[in-house]
């Protein structure tokens, strides 16, 4: 069996003020080639594990271990970065570049890429999303559907091991709800996607996982759609 | 969607076309010498200058003369204390109150500098987006802290504005109608608290989309700016003109 992506052991996170821990004693194993949907009720900790993931948050116990290392600092996390894409709830907070073109590029060139060579994988990605044309749109003026495209984008561009989408179909119509989970479908990375939505969930997971204060329960489409 | 724009940075004329580098170290420069200048021909010759610079720049007029009223406002208030508490000879006298000659003149070459500095910067700095701006500032050795200010206070002002609209859509979709009662000072107040409130979290939230596409402190820009001939030009030209300024200066030094 191949090393796990992620693993969390004991996690333990509360926010503060708040009367109960969101996570107390949590484990959870991320495998490699897995495509997971993260369910449970608003407000279960779906969104706070992503970021213990991305380590905005950090846990007040426990251990994180991603790609086999364990990360505790802030410049651990600079390195997981680098490797796992996060696509934010809400597109307004991830685009901020005036257009869309040097969003894209803003991630590769973190990344120590040339300006020519991020341009490059930045034009490819923009294409390879149906994007083509929008290189210089001013990112404030697209839809909500182009903003979700655009950002996921951006994140693609950095070439991710992993992905991790927060509520990407939130407030998407239908057409661009298909787009979404035909572009994850043809997606060769391992991702764990947060959702309500059953039929969106139904067409790009095989399999779900309840958050629970204390575990990750593993169950199968069918029998969360009971 | 946006109320927040730079209708002075679009444009194709001369000024839009130099290199921002230039115009950064010209508009620079041509502020410090007109803000210690002391003589009124110094004075009078930056404001030629800056006036020839707006007309190269080809300015919409009627925002510019706007701005300049904003500034001026503030300049009013300055002529109604600064002759009246400055010593000199008295040329004006209501009752007890005198006015000096010296404290007139002094009044004028304030007006005269701040003006002519205000109307440079309209035309070469502010024909710059401010974005570029940055980039060039980056470009030229600035500070790095000093170029992200720049850009983040630029960028969160949007957030800001953005957050304003959405707050006073919510009042005005349930009825809200300013009036002259404790209603509505207190809907204004939580208006501004709630602004306050939302813009913090939401420039964290940006923030922290950044550090996830591994933001390390450096923007790293695409543009490259390319030096001209016409920028050369410019750049000489200007000194010029400056070293007029500062002979002028320098052959009146004090008119008071």
């Amino acid at each position: 069996m191949s090393e796990p992506l992620i693993e969390l052991h004991n996690i333990t996170f509360a926010y503060p003020g708040a009367p109960h821990p969101v996570f107390q004693g949590l484990n959870y194993q991320l495998l490699p080639g897995k495509h997971i949907g993260l369910i449970g009720p608003n407000g279960c900790g779906k969104t706070t594990l992503l970021h213990l993931i991305m380590g905005l948050l950090r846990p007040q116990a426990g251990r994180i271990v991603i790609f086999g290392q364990e990360v505790k600092r802030e410049k651990d996390f600079v390195d997981v970065r680098q490797k796992v894409g996060l696509l934010f709830q809400n597109a307004d907070d991830q685009l901020f570049c005036p257009t869309v073109l040097e969003d894209v590029v803003f991630g590769p060139l973190n990344q120590g890429k040339k300006p020519e060579e991020a341009i490059r994988i930045a034009r490819e990605t923009i294409e390879r999303l149906g994007l083509e044309g929008f290189e210089d749109r001013v990112t404030y003026k697209l839809s909500g559907g182009e903003k979700k495209l655009v950002s996921l984008a951006t994140v693609l561009a950095m070439q991710p091991r992993l992905l991790l989408l927060d509520e990407p179909t939130a407030g998407l119509d239908e057409k661009t709800k298909e787009r979404l989970i035909h572009i994850l479908k043809n997606l060769d990375i391992t991702f764990m996607v947060v959702s309500h939505e059953s039929r969106f969930l139904e067409h790009t997971v095989k399999e779900c996982c309840h958050v629970h204060t204390s575990s990750c329960e593993f169950i199968s489409i069918e029998r969360w759609r009971k | 969607m946006s109320g927040i724009q730079e209708p002075f940075s679009e444009g194709n004329s001369l000024i839009h076309r130099l290199d921002p580098r230039g115009k950064i170290i010209v508009a620079g420069l041509f502020a410090v010498l007109v803000a210690v200048a002391k003589s009124m021909p110094a004075a009078l010759a930056g404001l030629v200058l800056a006036l020839l610079c707006l007309a190269l720049a080809r300015l919409p007029l009627k925002k510019v003369i706007v701005r300049l009223l904003v500034v001026n406002s503030f300049i009013f208030f300055l002529w109604f204390v600064l002759p009246l508490t400055y010593p000199g000879d008295a040329v004006l006298t209501f009752g007890p109150l005198s006015a000096s000659r010296q404290g007139l003149t002094f009044t004028a070459l304030i007006t005269l500098k701040s003006n002519a500095i205000v109307i440079a910067l309209m035309a070469l700095v502010a024909t710059v987006p401010v974005v570029t701006l940055g980039q060039a500032m980056h470009d030229m050795r600035f500070p790095d802290k000093l170029c992200h200010l720049l850009l983040f206070t630029y960028r969160y002002l949007y957030v800001f504005e953005q957050e304003f609209h959405r707050l006073v859509q919510a009042m005005k979709i349930r009825g809200f109608q300013p009036r002259t009662n404790l209603h509505t000072y207190r809907s204004y107040a939580y208006l501004a608290a709630m602004l306050l409130v939302r813009s913090y979290d939401r420039a964290d939230r940006v923030f922290q989309a950044m550090l996830c596409r591994g933001f390390h402190g450096i923007f790293y820009s695409l543009r490259t700016f390319s030096w001209h001939r016409r920028d050369g030009i410019f750049v000489v030209v200007s000194m010029l003109a400056l070293a007029v300024l500062l002979y002028l200066e320098w052959q009146k030094p004090n008119l008071l």
